[in-house]
């Protein structure tokens, strides 16, 4: 059954956004002859051995956990194209926008399930997990600028995985901003503030602590 | 699905067009539970999305079921078992989220017109029954044994302005959303002071962080993405 997850912590669980993720398009070189999927998601095929063909990764997985397919490996995962993004990332403040939305999925994907087809896959996975420590650093030091100021934020490619880890944090941030800079704020020494997301924000009654 | 490539001129219609035939309701289904998820308040609900996915799940379980009797590869039933699992997943969270939102506000989503008018026939009627359900146990345990005076499920006391025991989305919070063209003059009408008469514009495919009033009517009119 569908579970849900749970709506406090971040908005999608880590599965979730592997969903999501799993969508993606990418190549495969299928050792088989089938004929074409007509899915609800899309039609693909047909497949024909060595011809290369698009499929959704969820799909290019379940062929290569059955050994019908290898998977090749995104333009952007190749050494030379990561170490170049690592350099770029380490040289500016900006974000480098030659990495997909969805990289930290993808790259995970892929590295569990065809390594093996990963030319160098030792390399390319500490390449990854060395951009990700930077980028999230720089994601860290950017969000120390914020202020009452700050009244909407802007970011620039950032990835599906580190907008989710940011994102309560970045909400609930922006909030208070918000609600302590807010002129209709009845200022009253005795109330306590009220932090539960659900009391009506007129409400000039007695307002519990959470 | 069919990509069509439209020849000669292109006119915004003709992208316009491109894009909805090339956009299959999987992918719709998915922007609707994502938009669901990060809005606060429940939004409008697709109903001509829902049934078409709905017809679509139920003939491809037929033809699951065919493919098995015949004796079709094991393998090609269970890619189409796979994506049928896919869609059931999207379309039951979708589902259940917006249970969710009208669990905890069901209150005060009965007494909103435009709210009331966002549920599809089966959640108005859950709703009903809901508020029905608990306004009941709410009195019967304990609103009728508090004094003449307190006894509505909906003020705390006869003597409240308004309806203050409803609890409310918090349509301030502030939501990651990204918008797929140039989008200007929109009017940030909360946040500090001085800012608030400037209008805001939005670049293509960059993520923001607004406070969602703002945007609100932006993401009924598909213009917006929340994410």
């Amino acid at each position: 059954m569908a579970g849900q997850s749970n709506h406090e912590l971040s908005l999608f669980s880590a599965e979730e956004l592997e969903f999501i993720a799993e969508d993606e398009i990418v190549d495969i070189v299928p050792n088989l002859k089938m004929d074409p999927l007509c899915l609800i998601s899309g039609d693909f095929g047909p497949f024909t051995p060595q011809i290369v063909t698009q499929v959704p990764l969820w799909l290019a997985i379940a062929l290569k956990k059955r050994g019908k397919c290898s998977i090749v490996p995104p333009q952007w995962m190749s050494v030379e194209k990561l170490t170049q993004v690592l350099e770029a990332e380490r040289d500016s403040q900006e974000m480098s926008e030659h990495l997909p939305f969805h990289y930290v999925e993808i790259s995970r994907l892929l590295f569990d399930h065809a390594r093996d087809n990963i030319s160098d896959a030792y390399m390319v996975r500490s390449l990854i997990e060395d951009i990700r420590d930077v980028r999230f650093h720089k994601v860290e030091t950017d969000l120390e600028a914020f202020n009452g100021r700050t009244i909407a934020v802007k970011i620039k490619n950032l990835s599906a995985m580190e907008v989710n880890i940011v994102r309560p944090f970045i909400g609930r941030a922006l909030q208070a901003f918000y609600k302590h800079d807010s002129p209709d704020l009845i200022p009253d020494p005795e109330r306590v503030s009220d932090r539960r997301p659900q009391v009506a924000p007129n409400a000039p009654r007695r307002q519990l602590r959470r | 699905m069919a990509s069509g490539s439209v020849e000669g001129e292109q006119s915004s219609l003709a992208d316009d067009y491109d894009a909805l035939i090339s956009t299959t309701d999987v992918e719709l289904l998915k922007r609707a539970w994502r938009n669901e998820k990060a809005a606060p308040e429940i939004l409008r609900f697709e109903s001509d999305l829902i049934t078409r996915v709905r017809e679509q799940i139920e003939l491809m379980e037929e033809t699951v079921e065919e493919k098995l009797t015949v004796g079709t590869d094991p393998l090609s039933v269970s890619l189409y078992q796979m994506d049928l699992d896919r869609t059931l997943f999207l379309l039951r969270s979708y589902l259940r989220i917006r249970i969710l939102k009208i669990e905890k506000y069901m209150f005060h989503i009965r007494k909103t017109e435009e709210l009331w008018n966002r549920l599809s026939k089966d959640e108005k009627f859950f709703t009903e029954r809901c508020t029905d359900d608990l306004k009941k146990h709410l009195e019967e345990s304990v609103l009728s044994k508090l004094p003449e005076n307190y006894q509505s499920y909906e003020r705390q006391s006869v003597i409240s302005e308004e309806d203050d025991m409803v609890p409310e989305p918090r349509l301030d919070t502030f939501v990651l959303c990204r918008s797929k063209e140039y989008l200007t003059g929109i009017q940030l009408e909360d946040g500090p002071v001085d800012d608030r008469s400037k209008l805001f514009e939005m670049e293509p495919d960059v993520l923001y962080f607004i406070c969602y009033k703002s945007i609100k009517p932006l993401v009924e009119s598909g213009k917006i993405d929340l994410l």
